[in-house]
């Protein structure tokens, strides 16, 4: 039992000290990816690329100066922040990110916990997580906050029906609520996932789209629309309360992806057998990667990118060399897949931001009331249909 | 049309139809300082939910004073002033005040500097409009197309610096005529840039013109009528996309517009995207313009050939002793003008620039009065948005494509 509570404290750490610094890397690779298709360098001054930029980012707005107005609502103000952040970082508890691995004699799952109910879970703290915004809007006594905080709570609960319809189908497919199970219905390539294998291609894109909404992103960033309402729920927000709803956003980002990696895109599973050659996929992309960035090396677009490329290339090389050490195959490779899926997913979150504009707010709501909803309503029946049909 | 309001007392004429007990709606301060005012405009929008059911602008937050300062400055060293009007057009203002002063001198401009006149009032046009566009479309939420305005409108001013030494306050028309013939490779810089932006239009259209939710916040959206828009003294860009074809350059020409061959673009929608298509095809016209100038510019001098008014040349001032008592009276107390008033009206990229000058035949004007687009165009808001949505005002006043310093002159 001593045991158990090592372990899931090890977990605990690791997993909230990956999870912080990918979302800080998160803001730096969209930051990165936004620059590029807007024909510009992005952060580059901070360390070789930008790299440090999410420290400098931290450190500064750890020590702002954190204003207070006189006029708020001064619990709900302070607690708005809390519950956004709790909320996001709640919901990642459930989520596995691989299969059992052993540690020092112990068999143990990558995952914190394990919920039978693990996809209601996920669910209901992402509706919690609405409160932080919503108080933060009516806490912070401010117009433009107040039709902010207005708009998300509308949004929020609209898209929620969706998203929730959405993910009720690849349920019914696997017969189950826990996340673990979900994937494990799904193992033996990308024929068996959810989202080809059981039929369930629009309840993905439905889910996508609702994702978007409930995240708050791009096409869908009402509640923050900077040029309407300023800056939304968080305007009167600053220091590392500001940032602390920045975190629950691209947290709340980085779950959702998760959850479609999970529910519709096999979880960790690869998309063929590795004894067919799909265990050699991660080493080869680091290889084509590795000697890129090595050429770019060698001729270097300024003169820093001498070193910095080359030490690239070598780190992406040893990274392919690890990949096809057979010893670390066994969990190293279900990560990776795992990763990439929502690495996709929120590579596409950045890509829309580049290129959608806003949607305004009736059409938001027309739209998720007059089209998102009646299709996700329909997959679910039909495929309901066909699951009774077929069993 | 709703009522004008009283200066000073906005908050109070709002709140007189507010019922003294139960629901009452919410007043929205919006600006001065607020991302998509464009400026320091202020809005006072009175909500019922997100719908407006009264909004008043209120300017005079950038006033400059510059008309006045007109008055106490040669004829000359005027035209630096009206750059600071109109920011994104400062070639047009220039041209403007020129040509009207111009026509009491009763200069003749030679064809070559009338050219180069009409080619850099293109590239003013491109300038403004590119930097509407790009402000207009961040104010929707497409960010992208902010970066790819700037890169032209970045070329642009590249090519403005190239012959005139500044990028936004060119100050380069004279009075008689150019500053200084542009210099070598300019024309070059201009041919490689023209060649290359109609592609470029294709992308903003790319991203724009074709996207449901572009056009779903832009048609139907912001609808004026086109008498109203008449009796407030709406012009340019929007009452083209009303159907009404009315540009100075074809109507009155000035400066051998009339030599150029381009289409005056026209809409019958009368909304936010029909204001975005005739903008664009202007972009495209402008570009053919600039085009045909560069291809067919006469050869010739830059300036009048009026010793009085116009500067000599460098060499001539150090070598012939006429020609430098002409430079130090120039210089040191501006030319006289005969007697009289004028008013002189072209086509600004925001629609009708108009000057009136009146001199009392001193070498300082009477008095220098704008009659600036924005200012018309502004009068349409309250009119405009009263019963849509508060995003719609944001599309509506990117629609209308002012310059708060143009306003408040």
């Amino acid at each position: 039992m001593d045991a158990f509570i090592v372990i899931t404290l090890i977990k605990l750490a690791l997993i909230a000290f990956v999870l912080l610094t990918a979302v800080a890397y998160l803001q730096w690779v969209e930051r990165k990816v936004i620059a590029h298709i807007q024909v510009r360098p992005g952060p580059y001054r901070v360390g070789p690329h930008g790299l440090l930029q999410p420290l400098a980012d931290v450190i500064k707005l750890i020590t702002k100066e954190d204003m207070m107005p006189s006029y708020v609502n001064k619990p709900l103000y302070l607690f708005a922040p809390f519950i956004a952040v709790a909320m996001a970082l709640l919901s990642i508890a459930v989520i596995p990110f691989g299969p059992t691995i052993e540690v020092a004699g112990y068999q143990t799952w990558m995952q914190l916990t394990d919920l039978n109910i693990g996809v209601l879970f996920i669910l209901a703290a992402s509706s919690m997580g609405v409160y932080g915004i919503a108080l933060a809007g009516w806490a912070s006594n401010n117009k433009y906050a107040l039709l902010g905080g207005l708009r998300s709570s509308a949004q929020m609960i609209s898209y929620e029906l969706p998203l929730a319809l959405a993910v009720a189908s690849p349920l019914l497919v696997s017969n189950t609520l826990s996340l673990r199970k979900l994937v494990g219905s799904q193992e033996g390539g990308i024929l068996h996932w959810n989202v080809i294998g059981g039929g369930q291609i629009v309840a993905f894109l439905v889910f996508v789209i609702a994702a978007f909404a409930e995240t708050n992103r791009v096409p869908f960033d009402l509640p923050e629309a900077e040029n309407e309402l300023v800056a939304g729920f968080h305007t009167e927000y600053s220091s590392m309360k500001f940032a602390a709803f920045f975190m629950a956003e691209y947290l709340n980002m980085v779950t959702v992806s998760c959850m479609a990696a999970l529910l519709f895109l096999g979880g960790w599973d690869a998309p063929w057998a590795p004894e067919h050659g799909s265990r050699f996929v991660p080493s080869i992309i680091f290889v084509i990667a590795g000697l890129t960035a090595l050429y770019h090396g060698a001729n270097p677009p300024h003169k820093l990118d001498r070193y910095t490329f080359t030490a690239f290339g070598l780190i992406f090389l040893v990274l392919a060399a690890i990949f096809v050490a057979p010893i670390v195959q066994s969990w190293l490779l279900p990560l990776f897949w795992f990763v990439a899926k929502a690495g996709i997913i929120l590579f596409a979150f950045i890509w829309i931001r580049g290129t959608l504009p806003r949607f305004r707010y009736d059409q938001l709501m027309g739209f998720a009331w007059k089209f998102l909803f009646p299709v996700a309503m329909l997959n679910l029946l039909v495929t309901s249909f066909l699951i009774a049909w077929f069993a | 049309m709703s009522e004008p309001g009283v200066p000073g007392q906005f908050t109070a004429t709002l709140e007189r139809d507010q019922p003294e007990t139960g629901p009452r709606r919410m007043i929205l301060n919006m600006g001065p300082q607020h991302p998509s005012t464009h400026g320091v405009l202020r809005l006072l929008i009175e909500l019922d939910g997100e719908t407006i059911t009264h909004c008043e602008p209120d300017i005079g937050y950038l006033h400059t004073g510059i008309e006045k300062e007109c008055e106490v400055k040669t004829y000359q060293q005027a035209v630096t002033l009206t750059d600071r009007v109109d920011y994104l057009a400062p070639l047009s203002n220039n041209l403007a005040y020129c040509l009207a002063v111009e026509k009491l001198l009763q200069l003749e401009i030679p064809p070559q500097a009338q050219w180069m006149r009409v080619m850099l009032a293109e590239f003013t046009r491109l300038n403004s409009h590119l930097v509407w566009l790009a402000t207009h479309a961040i104010d929707i939420g497409a960010m992208s197309v902010f970066l790819y305005c700037f890169r032209e409108r970045e070329e642009i001013l590249r090519i403005f610096e190239m012959f005139s030494g500044q990028r936004m306050m060119t100050s380069y028309f004279r009075i008689g005529g150019l500053a200084l013939e542009p210099p070598r490779g300019w024309y070059q810089r201009v041919k490689k840039f023209i060649d290359i932006f109609p592609s470029r239009v294709d992308e903003y259209e790319n991203l724009l013109t074709a996207n449901p939710i572009w056009i779903g916040r832009t048609k139907g959206v912001g609808f004026i009528s086109l008498e109203d828009m008449l009796d407030l003294g709406v012009t340019g860009p929007m009452l083209r996309a009303a159907g009404l074809k009315i540009d100075a350059r074809k109507d009155r020409p000035y400066s051998s517009y009339d030599k150029f061959d381009f289409e005056v673009p026209t809409r019958t929608a009368n909304d936010v995207y029909a204001r975005y298509q005739v903008r664009i095809e202007e972009l495209r016209q402008s570009a053919k313009i600039i085009r045909q100038a560069m291809e067919g510019m006469p050869s010739g001098p830059w300036k009048a050939d009026d010793p009085h008014v116009v500067l000599p040349d460098r060499e001539k001032m150090k070598t012939q002793m006429e020609a430098l008592i002409y430079h130090f009276k120039i210089v040191t107390e501006g030319f006289r003008v005969p007697e009289g008033e004028v008013y002189h009206v072209i086509e600004s990229p925001r629609g009708e620039l108009g000057y009136y000058v009146v001199s009392d035949g001193t070498a300082t004007p009477y008095r220098v009065h704008m009659r600036t687009p924005s200012f018309g165009n502004l009068q349409a808001v309250p009119t405009m948005v009263e019963g849509i949505l508060i995003a719609d005002v944001i599309a509506s006043i990117g629609s209308m494509d002012f310059v708060l310093g143009d306003t408040d002159r």
